[in-house]
């Protein structure tokens, strides 16, 4: 599904990944876990296309090159990034955000919009399987949420627009402990063998609740070790320091 | 520009002109020019000394200059003042008698005028050129006393009511805009509500200016009576040409005790090309007048279109616990200028007033929010809140601020919030990485930066106003 090579990602004359490599097939969980300043959110920025950012090397998702998309096209066709820190939208109903959103990958992908009728039976489906209050959504855009809110937000989405190549970034910080279960289940009842993840940690126990296929440390922009989901429990105790 | 070119331009879907054959007053502004005016309405004498007053007044006042946008001097004496479809020059009794051609104009522009249509129960008072061509649903509004009708037909009709008010809030030597236009109004609409008498619908007008070197000097006057309520609704489209073509109305209010009016207008003049040519010049006084204790006077306004909007809507707060409110969204692009805001005269005692302003700047664009709020020694117990709040897309335009406030006693408070914002690329981004495009995603923000307003809207027109604002933005950013 997504096939990185070589990847150098430079901004404000910065080098920051220095040759990244990484394969992920449908139905895989990959953690990505490293010290802070290693490159891990430079990593979710650049594969969601956010602008900026001067890029070498070669990344294909499905078989063609990500470059000749833009953001909102790598969107439509099922790239989801989780932000660490979801921005606020005053005025904005999140209902409405939420449809906008909805529709516009709907319309993009040749499917029917969905009416107001429809999309709110959806999202009241949706947001009650990851203990969303109602009231919540009619509230403004992340505006005034509390940190979980908006991480729970940030999940409610990913289930509502169903992408095949969801990243995580941070999603576990700032979460207390019941929070961090539910954004865990929200992932787990996600997954299946057409969809894969990519999530990006500092810490060990987001993945107690979320069992990777892989765990990967990474290091000054590039990939130092991999494993599977043992490593993640070594690096809890031993630090990067070893590795790094 | 030629033709072609205007063609071209697609942003501004009003910009068609309809070929029709017009009767023009004399070219130039002169005791002449006025006295066709008033000769070719049939006004009755009183009408017609009004006019030469005002006329005589004009002579020595000066046009101001104190704006923020400059623009090329106009020449009065190259405009026409009175442009009339031919075929309306006797006034069509019903809809069958209008013009097609007129009919078809205000079809395109969607505003059917055929009652069996009825545009969601909104009573309309469509005005082309320096003429009322039609008003709908008379016939309902009548049964309740309504009057809703051409100023110049409430001239013949109502001449008690309209010598009692005309003037009475903004006077005729006000000042050099608002005079001339006491001089040469044409046409315009004209309210009134009876007492304690809710008005069961919207009431619309529809400006529209279809000849060339012409000037639209239209006149409104609403009155609501004791107890009464109206909502009162006006929209504004033009040709696109590369002349500058000026506006200059005036619309007074007047509400007597308990009463109250809410007044809203979604303009959207022909705002010049990306080059900044041509283009209407929006100068317009608007005012009204909380003349009753415990009345109100609500005014919103979503200014998208004109090379230049220049104007105030204000409330003059006379009666006891009156409360006047101004909500508005203006919207600049490409060399689009924009110097508004309101005046709140606090006069009587616990008069409350809140005024919201969104200006949103693009392009080469410049958009000022100047406001006066003024708290007399006699008015105590008042209160203000006053927010402005400036959004910025890109690094070429402006937007300023410049409250004058003025509270004369120590009971009465006054609030002054403004925030200047620029749009923000990380939002963009948010709204992107949801598979929003950048228009999608520029129309949402706006939106939601604009909603304090543009809830203030009647349902009807809020959602066509969402969709002008992001027309009015499109391709400035990115």
């Amino acid at each position: 599904m997504l096939n990185i090579k070589n990847l150098e990602a430079t901004i404000d004359n910065k080098l920051i990944l220095k040759g990244f490599n990484l394969n992920i097939k449908p139905g895989e969980v990959h953690a990505i876990m490293g010290p802070n300043g290693s490159g891990k959110s430079t990593l979710a920025n650049v594969l969601s296309g956010k602008s900026g950012y001067e890029i070498k090397g070669e990344i294909k998702y499905n078989g063609k090159s990500l470059s000749e998309l833009s953001t909102e096209e790598r969107a439509q066709k099922g790239i989801f990034l989780a932000f660490q820190y979801p921005l606020e939208i005053p005025g904005v109903n999140t209902n409405i955000f939420l449809r906008t959103s909805l529709n516009s990958v709907r319309k993009a992908n040749g499917e029917k919009e969905l009416d107001t009728l429809a999309f709110l039976k959806l999202i009241k489906e949706k947001s009650s399987e990851l203990g969303i209050d109602e009231k919540f959504l009619s509230r403004q855009l992340n505006v005034g949420f509390s940190g979980g809110e908006k991480k729970k937000n940030e999940i409610l989405q990913m289930k509502l627009l169903q992408p095949k190549l969801s990243i995580l970034d941070e999603t576990d910080s700032g979460l207390d402990i019941d929070a961090l279960k539910i954004v865990a289940q929200g992932v787990n009842s996600y997954k299946n063998k057409d969809n894969a993840f990519l999530i990006i940690t500092h810490y060990q126990r987001l993945l107690d609740y979320i069992k990777p296929d892989f765990v990967h440390v990474l290091s000054n922009g590039k990939i130092v070790k991999t494993g599977k989901a043992e490593l993640g429990v070594q690096l809890e105790k031993t630090g990067y320091t070893n590795l790094v | 520009m030629k033709a072609e070119d205007l063609k071209n331009n697609k942003e501004y879907k009003y910009g068609f002109t309809t070929e029709i054959e017009n009767i023009k007053s004399p070219k130039g502004l002169s005791e002449e020019t006025v006295k066709f005016i008033s000769n070719i309405k049939k006004e009755p004498k009183w009408m017609l000394e009004w006019r030469l007053k005002a006329f005589n007044r004009l002579k020595v006042l000066k046009e101001p200059n104190w704006q923020k946008p400059k623009y090329p001097k106009i020449n009065y004496q190259d405009l026409y003042y009175y442009s009339a479809p031919k075929s309306a020059s006797e006034k069509p009794k019903s809809l069958d008698e209008i013009d097609p051609k007129i009919l078809e104009t205000y079809k395109k522009l969607g505003i059917p005028l055929d009652e069996q249509k009825r545009l969601n129960g909104i009573a309309v008072d469509a005005v082309f050129d320096s003429v009322s061509v039609a008003t709908t649903f008379k016939d309902e509004l009548t049964k309740k006393g309504i009057i809703f009708c051409s100023i110049s037909e409430a001239i013949q009709k109502y001449p008690e009511l309209v010598k009692k008010y005309l003037g009475s809030v903004i006077p005729l030597s006000d000042h050099y805009f608002a005079t001339l236009n006491s001089a040469v109004f044409t046409d315009g609409s004209f309210v009134y509500i009876p007492p304690n008498t809710k008005c069961p619908m919207e009431l619309s007008t529809y400006f529209r200016i279809n000849a060339s070197e012409t000037g639209q000097f239209e006149r409104t006057l609403i009155i609501a009576d004791k107890g009464s309520y109206v909502s009162y609704l006006e929209g504004c489209t033009a040709p696109m040409r590369d002349e500058n073509q000026l506006h200059a109305a005036n619309v007074e209010l007047i509400a007597l005790d308990d009463a109250e009016i809410k007044y809203s207008t979604v303009q959207n003049w022909y705002p010049g090309d990306e080059k900044g040519v041509g283009g209407i010049y929006n100068f317009v006084t608007k005012r009204g007048a909380c003349r009753g204790k415990n009345s109100k006077i609500s005014w919103t306004q979503v200014e998208t279109g004109s090379a230049i909007t220049w104007k105030y809507p204000s409330c003059i707060l006379q009666g006891d616990n009156s409360v006047g409110e101004f909500y508005s969204i203006a919207i600049t692009n490409n060399f689009q200028k924009a110097d508004t805001g309101t005046k709140m005269i606090h006069l009587g005692k616990n008069t409350k007033s809140k005024i919201i302003s969104k200006g949103i700047s693009a392009g080469n664009a410049d958009n000022m929010y100047r406001g006066l709020v003024e708290i007399k020694n006699k008015a105590i117990n008042s209160r203000n809140y006053t927010q402005c709040d400036s959004l910025l897309m890109g690094n070429k335009c402006g937007a300023h601020t410049i409250p004058y406030i003025k509270n004369g006693n120590a009971t009465s408070t006054i609030e002054h919030e403004a925030t200047t914002t620029k749009i923000n690329e990380e939002q963009l981004y948010y709204c992107n990485q949801r598979g929003l495009d950048q228009e999608e995603a520029v129309s949402l923000i706006v939106n939601g930066f604009c909603k304090e307003v543009l809830q203030q809207l009647p349902m009807e027109f809020a959602v066509e106003a969402q969709k002008l604002v992001a027309i009015s933005l499109e391709g400035s950013v990115g």
